[in-house]
């Protein structure tokens, strides 16, 4: 708290926008992007929309406002924030902080990922255009024959990836490049704490916008572009009775909006308390869901294009070959006319027409191609991007505005690690805040090396599926509980008065005792049980495999499975671990004295700040 | 043709050295029917030995495919006699110039089988001895060596004009010095350092000039306390310096 020294402040945003911006940026990132769309596209299109809207107002939205309404409140970290409503409930700060750094390990390393392909966007031809040649210039490199060129670089020259999680291999320098090359752009934005942060995000967080509307515009332009936006935004209304969509539609909207990080809560403690933080989250909220609608129309036109490349590829191979065999004149037989001349010469030689192997081509299988998640950005489109014209643009381009995307990310994750500390009086009174913000990024980038050893992409996998997930499900549903029971309604609602001028609307009361935590329950539980069943395998790329290109599907070895689960626990484990602490000083009396306050009274505040109102001289 | 007339000539002059009184109306009249019939026979068995040289499959040909329309599209012109003529004389160039003693031309290049994709196909023949066909490995070569020049004479590519069995060598990938990337990486890497270390310099300056700032307005912040302004907000009221922890009166 501020008592310690009189001059110094909080800091504080230079004005709002900044504030809006920053937690806009942290709200959108890469997810909004190959994420939606592809769930989008696998859910029936439109009509995945209202289950997403509907879990958007009624767990999304009480769960944003709750966030930036403690924080602006209260005026801490996560952890300060916790210890002051409840001090038993202290470990869901420490969870929040464990979780905001083991995320940021892996997306800045998502981050570096992105640098590498921008780096190598500038380029004539694009790298992952074309095989490179073997040692001898005798013929291309196998392996990039058997799959595709953009595999190749994918899995090749960017990760060397090792053929299974067993297999480390070696550090893989060029990946350490990039990753140091992310970590220092992270800390040089965080150099002077949210100052810098406030006129970063003024490009970083407007930027992507700029980039999806010249993507909007280009896209639509290109042949394809029509049936890619047809298949995605056509509605299958039988989708909704699949359990499945509801799920993936709840933890989209949660993992969308960034909370139980304790970067929003950090974000608006910044803030001065009389500040409408209902209209923020609705905006932030809101804007966050639009941008996610508003991206996948490129994307998906983009797909639509490729799809369509794709098909005329395939349609002129079989051309070449039919026109090849029966010497006909060159160009008589065309795209359009294809299925007369095939089932004219089917007919009166079927034999040879069968020897050929022609390739079956149909549209729809290459729409139905989808991929999510690095797969979308680094394979499927940068294979799309070769087929532009001017395709350096567009690489170029694109990359950029993830690279954006990612960084705004990183600054929410970040500063839920470094303002709880900061409030924990962690921090050595004689070291200023730019050499421990450069402690924290070393440290950070020194555990993100094993992101790039050969088997570095596997461990991304398994942090992401289960670092990112259930801890931060088990967070929040313990943030909704402690602020809407053991705080209490009432006095939640006399804080908002204070800040904002009204007291909530029923609609809010009833999600946050009722609704929010009822759904976040269900999501939890059902996650959790999806996530027994099914994952125990991961897909490995293996050159000598039978099947290759397909990747080949291995079971986790005991050793990682075992990780896993500490992955996902130890992060949660923090909060019964405090609240027994707490117990057991309180038990043993109340002498204990611990550096936080020992009045879990948050008008503490201006208790304290009463003491230094000057008395006048009778 | 000109065989034929090779052996007209050489079988005129044996009928006439055999005497020079010969009843000449009759013979000639004999001769006449003679050379034509000799004419005729040129005419049937000069192709068909040419034709058992060149034929599909065969064993010393290739075959040519050539695709126009993909090549040129609108610009595409059409593939007739004088089109097969010219590809005739680029092989014989292309044999003369991998062969440089050997003067080989058009007529050793036999055509056949064309059809209307393009495509047909062609053998050589040895110039000292026409019905010797030149091994398939030395054509290649010579396509091989001149591949570039006979794709630029009839404006098509590796791709367009094919020769079935003859695989284009693989243009070999430009490898920079330095990967271009790292350049990239350079400017950006050589940018953000220099705008950290700007930033620390201008943050400690900053922190210097407050000290030195603060020591010198050490009295200031006195007097504004006592003006009853605390944290830049003024309070009503005056501050009680009786309460104050102050150092600056001297300890008893």
């Amino acid at each position: 708290m501020e008592d310690s020294k009189v001059g110094e402040e909080r800091p504080k945003w230079n004005n709002k926008t900044e504030y809006l911006l920053t937690c806009i940026g942290f709200a959108v990132g890469v997810g909004n992007v190959w994420r939606f769309p592809y769930l989008c596209q696998i859910y029936g299109g439109g009509a995945f929309l209202i289950p997403y809207l509907i879990a958007l107002v009624f767990q999304g939205l009480p769960l944003l406002y709750l966030e930036l309404a403690i924080g602006q409140r209260l005026r801490m970290g996560s952890i300060g924030v916790w210890n002051s409503i409840s001090p038993y409930l202290g470990g869901v700060g420490v969870a929040s902080m464990v979780v905001s750094f083991c995320v940021s390990l892996f997306y800045n390393t998502i981050v570096a990922w992105v640098l590498w392909y921008l780096f190598n966007s500038f380029q004539e031809p694009l790298p992952w255009s074309q095989c490179p040649l073997n040692h001898n210039n005798t013929g291309y490199v196998e392996e990039c024959v058997e799959s595709t060129p953009v595999n190749y670089f994918w899995y090749r020259q960017t990760l060397n990836i090792t053929p299974n999680m067993e297999t480390s291999g070696s550090l893989q320098w060029w990946m350490v490049v990039s990753l140091a090359t992310a970590w220092s752009i992270v800390y040089i934005c965080f150099i002077r704490g949210i100052e810098t942060i406030g006129k970063a995000v003024y490009i970083t967080a407007t930027f992507p916008y700029l980039v999806l509307t010249i993507f909007l515009v280009r896209a639509l332009t290109l042949p394809g572009a029509y049936e890619g936006l047809i298949y995605l935004f056509t509605p299958d209304w039988e989708i909704l009775k699949n359990p499945q969509v509801w799920l993936d539609a709840a933890t989209q909207i949660f993992f969308s909006l960034s909370v139980a990080f304790g970067g929003l809560i950090s974000f608006s403690s910044y803030n001065s308390q009389k500040n409408n933080c209902e209209r923020d989250a609705v905006l932030v909220g809101v804007i966050n869901s639009a941008t996610s609608i508003y991206a996948s129309i490129p994307i998906f036109a983009i797909l639509g294009f490729k799809a369509h490349t794709n098909y005329v590829t395939c349609l002129n191979g079989n051309i070449l070959a039919l026109t090849n065999e029966f010497d006909i004149s060159d160009m008589n037989i065309t795209v359009e006319n294809y299925e007369q001349w095939f089932d004219s010469l089917n007919g009166t030689h079927p034999s040879r027409v069968s020897d050929l192997n022609l390739k079956t081509c149909d549209l729809q299988t290459f729409l139905d191609q989808s991929a999510s998640g690095t797969g979308l950005a680094f394979i499927v489109f940068t294979e799309a991007v070769i087929s532009m014209p001017g395709s350096q643009v567009w690489a170029v381009l694109f990359f950029i505005m993830l690279f954006s995307l990612g960084l705004s990310s990183m600054f929410g994750n970040l500063e839920g690690i470094l303002t709880p500390l900061h409030d924990l009086k962690l921090v050595p009174k004689w070291m200023p805040n730019e050499l421990f913000t450069a402690i924290i990024c070393l440290l950070s980038f020194l555990m993100a090396l094993i992101f790039c050893l050969g088997s570095g992409n596997y461990w991304l996998e398994i942090f992401n599926s289960h670092v990112g997930s259930v801890p931060l499900l088990i967070i929040a549903f313990f943030e909704i509980i402690a602020v809407a029971h053991i705080y209490g309604i009432g006095r939640f609602s006399d804080d908002l008065e204070f800040m904002t001028g009204h007291r909530p609307n029923i609609f809010w009361k009833v999600c946050w005792l009722v609704i929010s935590p009822l759904m976040l329950f269900v999501v939890l539980v059902a996650y959790v049980v999806a996530q027994a069943q099914t994952h125990h395998t991961y897909a490995a790329w293996n050159p000598d495999y039978v099947n290759f290109p397909d990747t080949e599907v291995l079971p986790y070895p005991d050793w990682v499975f075992a990780i896993c689960v500490l992955l996902s626990s130890v992060p949660v484990i923090s909060i019964p671990l405090v609240a027994i602490y707490r117990l057991v000083c309180c038990m043993s009396g109340r002498h204990s004295e611990d550096r936080l306050h020992n009045d879990p009274n948050p008008y503490a505040n201006e208790v304290q700040s009463q003491k230094h109102v000057p008395v006048p001289i009778a | 043709m000109h065989c034929c007339s090779h052996i007209i000539l050489l079988f005129g002059q044996a009928i006439c050295t055999v005497g020079d009184n010969c009843y000449r109306a009759v013979t000639f009249l004999k001769e006449g029917m003679l050379v034509w019939i000799l004419f005729l026979l040129c005419q049937v068995g000069a192709p068909a030995l040419a034709q058992d040289l060149c034929q599909r499959d065969a064993p010393n040909g290739y075959k040519v495919r050539i695709s126009l329309k993909t090549a040129l599209g609108e610009d595409a012109y059409e593939w007739n006699q004088s089109e097969m003529f010219f590809f005739q004389a680029t092989m014989a160039f292309a044999m003369r110039r991998h062969f440089q003693m050997e003067t080989y031309n058009v007529d050793n290049i036999i055509l056949c089988v064309q059809t209307s994709r393009v495509s047909f196909w062609f053998v050589v023949t040895s110039p000292d001895n026409t019905t010797m066909l030149i091994p398939k490995a030395d054509v290649e070569k010579a396509v091989r060596m001149s591949r570039h020049r006979i794709n630029n004479a009839f404006l098509l590519s590796d791709r367009t004009l094919e020769f079935l069995g003859i695989y284009p060598t693989l243009a070999a990938t430009v490898n920079p010095d330095t990967p271009p990337w790292l350049i990239v990486f350079g400017v950006v890497i050589g940018a953000v350092c220099a705008g950290i270390i700007a930033l620390l310099v201008s943050s400690l300056l900053q922190k210097r000039r407050k000290e030195k700032g603060m020591t010198e307005d050490g009295q200031d912040e006195e007097d504004m306390q006592v003006k009853g302004v605390e944290n830049g907000i003024n309070l009503d009221g005056t501050y009680n310096r009786g309460f104050t922890d102050d150092d600056r009166f001297t300890k008893l």
